[in-house]
């Protein structure tokens, strides 16, 4: 099993990303995803910043992804994306359909992120011959949605040309919208947000009115309000799974991905995980929690 | 502008004709679309009727296959394109690259439409599934601002784009929202439903009137508020303490006072969404929108938004509310 850390999906200032990624690269991680997945204002690190981290982590023999924006509306924002695929030097996750076109057309190799719908081993089998080389599958779906769509591209002849990503560990980025939420809870429009979500380096928490905690406000972006956690599930994993991958919320995450490992390796007793769900995998509802 | 009308039953379709639709577009009584709501739409029978009576009006019908395909059964979303092509269906909505890829090899001279769950929100995506599949319509997402709107149908020249005009407001982008299934485990991707109805319980507590979903507390209201469906976007929840609509309010999409703007931009055609909704709500609406657009056409630069339509349409809106949704920037 290979670990992953993805992009940050959180607005930080430069220096607590920097920092960030000076933990990662002395962390056991395989691969790190970095990028501004989710707003095009969030412009604390800009293109030649990313690179800059990017490379040190290469350095360090990290394979490096660039990951691009889930939800692309204005030309601005393609433009950037095209800037993201024209690097020269490292992998791209796409995270929308435009970035694939764009690859594809380059004849660039790419990620697909689990921002994009793809459900089935036909869709797998397009995008394979599209220059897939690499599936990140929906937060939504569960182990035996994953088992049986392999077992379909095992028949198609191409269950050997892309890797599996599974979405392990972190809030689940669950939706993504035209409104910002952060703004809105601030009683501020999208236009003069001030890049408000800076102030809330995890997210705002949404319970409802009896306490519950169900969602967290990240920008335009709607997060689950627990943590996912399979940490305990990686056996199920087994023949599946090639990636596991982990969100980042902090130095914790990086901790976190050495203790995926370990249970891994060594098979001991669960890990403790009070207060985290991991219901899509065993296809139930994600806000569950299955033993 | 074509006026394009939702109908979930064969009465639906017949209203929605006699009251001016030019399209209706329906869904088949299984999860290849996302409408699948108990006693809604159209098995083979009936939609070989429903082709029929279309045809006879000189009108066009339209099919949404617009789920995923779940794996080991995507036989059954082919099926309900075959079904199509047979049937003499005009277009169909499909959101699955499976579903396009099968469209494209198997039936090239059917009319395809992307369908708003595959979110298309910029050119290049537009580029993608034209390029790819062959598409030759797509439904843009209601994340975008008019100015988008216009951006897009410019940059894209060849292809012809279809907006929503009235309905329900999805807030979020369509196609990318799990929302519904992390609190229920269905979503409308994988069952075609969003909040579903078995999942909904009332109850009466110490604190008001509850409405749940799945156990989960969506909102509560005091004796004398109007209540509404649990959606879970739009309930009432805790922010740091302030309870408030933290996504959205209750309320309809309605851009009659767009059509001018709409027109300009070579828009191909508007819908009403709604297919789950009651043959009186669909005569309602495309009665509005039929009067609105023979307006608009008959003399553009006089055209305004009646008192009288707005009424009609505060009558069946959720919460009795319309917005521009993100096509107006402040909303976003």
């Amino acid at each position: 099993m290979k670990y992953a850390l993805g992009p940050i999906l959180y607005y930080w200032p430069k220096q607590k990303t920097e920092e960030f990624y000076q933990l990662a690269s002395a962390s056991s991680a395989d691969i790190v995803y970095m990028g501004e997945s989710v707003c095009s204002k969030r412009r604390a690190m800009r293109h030649n910043d990313w690179i800059a981290v990017a490379r040190d982590l290469a350095s360090k023999g990290k394979q490096v992804v660039l990951s691009s924006m889930a939800l692309l509306e204005a030309p601005s924002e393609l433009r950037n994306i095209e800037k993201l695929i024209d690097n020269g030097e490292f992998l791209v996750e796409a995270n929308d359909v435009s970035a694939i076109e764009m690859l594809r057309q380059r004849k660039l190799p790419f990620i697909v992120g689990p921002a994009v719908n793809v459900y089935n081993a036909d869709a797998l089998n397009v995008l394979q011959r599209q220059g897939m080389q690499r599936w990140v599958m929906p937060v939504e779906l569960s182990r035996d949605w994953l088992s049986k769509t392999l077992q379909d591209a095992q028949d198609l002849g191409i269950r050997d040309s892309f890797e599996v990503e599974v979405f392990a560990y972190g809030h689940l980025p669950l939706a993504y919208s035209a409104r910002c939420f952060t703004a809105r809870s601030e009683n501020k429009t999208k236009d003069e947000c001030e890049t408000c979500c800076i102030n809330y380096p995890h997210g705002r928490q949404v319970n409802s009115q009896d306490g519950q905690p169900l969602f967290v406000l990240n920008g335009i972006q709607t997060l689950s309000g627990e943590k996912y956690d399979l940490i305990n599930d990686q056996a199920s994993m087994r023949d599946l799974v090639d990636i596991v991958r982990l969100s980042p919320s902090g130095e914790e995450s990086i901790e976190h991905l050495e203790s995926f490992r370990r249970r891994n390796q060594e098979g001991q007793s669960n890990y403790p995980t009070p207060d985290t769900v991991n219901g899509y995998w065993h296809q139930i509802a994600g806000i569950h929690h299955s033993d | 502008m074509e006026l394009l009308c939702p109908a979930g039953s064969l009465p639906a379709l017949k209203t929605a004709l006699k009251s001016g639709a030019d399209s209706v577009y329906i869904g088949l009584k299984d999860d290849t679309n996302a409408r699948h709501f108990a006693g809604l739409n159209f098995n083979d029978k009936r939609l070989i009727q429903a082709a029929e009576l279309v045809r006879k009006q000189g009108k066009k019908l339209n099919l949404a296959i617009n789920t995923f395909a779940h794996p080991g059964d995507a036989k059954q979303w082919y099926k309900a394109v075959d079904c199509a092509a047979a049937n003499g269906i005009d277009a169909v909505i499909v959101a699955d690259i499976a579903v396009l890829d099968y469209c494209a090899q198997h039936h090239p001279d059917l009319e395809v439409h992307l369908s708003v769950q595959a979110s298309a929100t910029n050119a290049q995506a537009v580029a993608y599934y034209q390029n790819n599949f062959g598409v030759s319509r797509v439904v843009l997402p209601r994340v975008l601002s008019i100015h988008q709107v216009k951006q897009i149908a410019r940059s894209c020249p060849t292809m012809e784009f279809e907006v929503f005009a009235y309905g329900s407001l999805c807030i979020m982008a369509e196609g990318r929202c799990y929302l519904s299934s992390y609190l229920t485990g269905e979503s409308p991707n994988t069952v075609g439903a969003c909040s579903p109805a078995s999942f909904v319980r009332w109850e009466e507590g110490p604190e008001g009137l509850e409405s749940r979903l799945n156990k989960i507390l969506i909102d509560r209201y005091a004796p004398n508020e109007t209540t509404g469906y649990p959606t879970l976007c739009k309930g009432r929840f805790d922010v740091d303490g302030q309870v408030y609509h933290a996504l959205e309010e209750p309320t309809s999409l309605n851009t009659l006072e767009l059509i001018p703007e709409l027109a300009e931009a070579n828009i191909a055609a508007v819908k009403i969404e709604g297919r789950q909704r009651s043959p009186a709500y669909v005569q309602q609406v495309t009665q509005v929108w039929r009067q609105a657009l023979d307006r608009y056409s008959a003399d553009p630069s006089r055209y305004q938004v009646t008192d009288q339509w707005m009424a009609q349409l505060a009558s069946i809106s959720e919460g009795s509310q319309t917005t521009l949704g993100a096509y107006h920037k402040q909303w976003q």
